[in-house]
């Protein structure tokens, strides 16, 4: 990324490990399984009644009760991952801070899908003089980044990208750019989700998405196991502060990483089933923006969402661009613990992946008992492990063939 | 039974998110508890729920304050 380097200095999560960064974290460390039975609804007519919960969270130590009430949980989720991060990074304690070079892109896959159902059902019982007068800015995409502008005051570039399970790549890639483009010296970027509601359910599991294991929730998620059976539907949210370089050691701002390289491609072929040859562009592309060579990799936090299809094309997108290297680095699926969180599913991965870099630990992939068939390369299975890791790459594939890659570098001056 | 006048002033301080205390009814909906157009259309709707009524939207245009709106209630249920 040309002249303006691109560093991260401040990280908020809410996921199905923990509602901040470092339970989650140690959650991953640990190799835990956020994964429960499902209570928002009572889901007990459908064929899945697992999924991945925000639990105990306390909305009103963030934000006031008539706030609150005029947005859909995902922004709750992306307002508060997004002070989070901005609290860590110690961002509105600069008294000199330019809030027109501060910008936002945090986006989400599917939006306010809980707000959108509450008020079709209202409209069908009694009219349309019972809908919302908050239903369009509780439920759009680009209202977290709308929120965190108007609460934290930041008027540079405002934006939700929003490309299926890619969202939260896609987002914190194109805010990286508008960084070392110039346009700005600091951006929140993430995405959040909340789709674990009775259609998001019903329309992921019609879709046959969905691992029905429901007799063993912590097992469902499994990604490369022979016995995997689909993914895990999982809530929560990511936010990452990047910043300029030299703005952040201006500051002294804690530096827990380097963006290094974005990369973006489209499989153009099927809405949802993936090609393979389209992931690796993607990852060739990252890596050309990187100026790395494939052996320079040393992480893979992959897609992996516990699918049949999607992680044997994954590996074997990986052998594809990384030659023998494939065999010398290790990937994992965070997945196997979080579930996947769609939109936001890029941001938190992009986080753990930071703390991979900046600890020197590869995340585990859980419940790997048996590698399915295809499955060969270095999952980290099942416990977490010390590596000397300088460079990880992060992918998430999206529906409609939409295809992310970040690479992240261990910061040095 | 909580009169008229209590249930409005309950609704108010649950929609706009204002304590019991500084609701008086002369109050003002949009300078004096801070609603913005949004608000008001939610508060309305609130109301309606509450006594069971509907309130045209004409007439909701001019339910400015805490007095109106129990004025209106008043005369209307």
């Amino acid at each position: 990324m040309a002249e303006r380097r691109v560093v991260i200095t401040g990280l908020g999560m809410l996921s199905p490990l923990g509602n901040d960064v470092e339970s989650s974290w140690q959650g991953i460390k640990s190799g835990r399984s956020g994964i429960g039975l499902i209570d928002r609804f009572d889901a007990s007519e459908y064929n899945t009644r697992i999924g991945g919960a925000v639990r105990d969270l306390d909305i009103s130590a963030y934000l006031s009760a008539k706030d609150a009430r005029k947005m859909d949980a995902f922004i709750h989720y992306g307002l508060i991952a997004a002070q989070q991060a901005v609290e860590d990074a110690r961002l509105d304690a600069s008294d000199d801070l330019d809030v027109d070079r501060v910008g936002v892109a945090i986006g989400s896959g599917i939006g306010g899908l809980e707000f959108i159902e509450k008020n079709v059902l209202a409209l069908n019982e009694n009219g349309p003089r019972k809908v919302s007068p908050f239903f369009v800015p509780a439920s759009v995409i680009n209202m977290i980044s709308g929120n965190v502008a108007i609460k934290h005051g930041y008027q540079g570039p405002n934006i939700a990208i929003t490309t299926a399970c890619t969202t939260g790549t896609h987002n914190i890639g194109y805010a990286a750019r508008t960084i070392a483009y110039g346009d700005a010296d600091v951006m929140l970027a993430g995405g959040a989700e909340m789709a674990t509601t009775r259609t998001g359910v019903a329309a992921f599991s019609a879709a046959r998405a969905l691992s029905t294991r429901n007799d063993e929730p912590e097992k469902a998620s499994r990604p490369w196991d022979k016995d995997r059976d689909g993914f895990v539907l999982s809530d929560g949210a990511g936010v990452l502060v990047l910043e300029e370089l030299e703005h952040a050691r201006r500051r002294g701002a804690t530096i827990y990483g380097e963006v290094i390289g974005f990369g973006m491609s489209d499989d153009a072929y099927h809405i949802t089933a993936p090609s393979g040859t389209g992931a690796q562009k993607a990852m060739r592309n990252a890596m050309r923006d990187a100026g790395l060579a494939p052996e320079e990799v040393d992480y893979i936090n992959a897609h992996g969402t516990s699918t049949q299809l999607g992680d044997v094309a994954e590996v074997d997108a990986v052998k594809a661009v990384f030659g023998d290297h494939a065999h010398k680095l290790a990937m994992s699926s965070t997945k196997s613990m979080t579930g996947h969180l769609l939109g936001a599913a890029g941001a938190v991965e992009a986080i753990f992946s930071t703390l991979a870099v900046r600890e020197g630990v590869l995340p585990p992939t859980i419940n790997l008992e048996n590698p399915g068939e295809g499955c060969d390369l270095d999952f980290v299975a099942n416990q977490s492990r010390e590596a000397d890791v300088k460079v990880a790459l992060s992918n998430s594939f999206g529906f409609g063939g939409t295809n992310g890659t970040l690479i992240f570098r261990r910061f040095e001056d | 039974m909580s009169t008229v006048e209590e249930r409005v002033k309950k609704i108010v301080c649950e929609q706009l998110g204002v304590k019991e205390s500084e609701v008086q009814s002369t109050s003002s909906f949009v300078e004096d508890l801070g609603a913005d157009s949004l608000d008001t259309v939610e508060l309305v709707m609130a109301l309606e729920e509450e006594f069971e009524t509907e309130i045209p939207d004409e007439e909701a245009e001019k339910l400015a304050s805490v007095q109106d709106a129990i004025d209106y209630i008043v005369a209307h249920t």
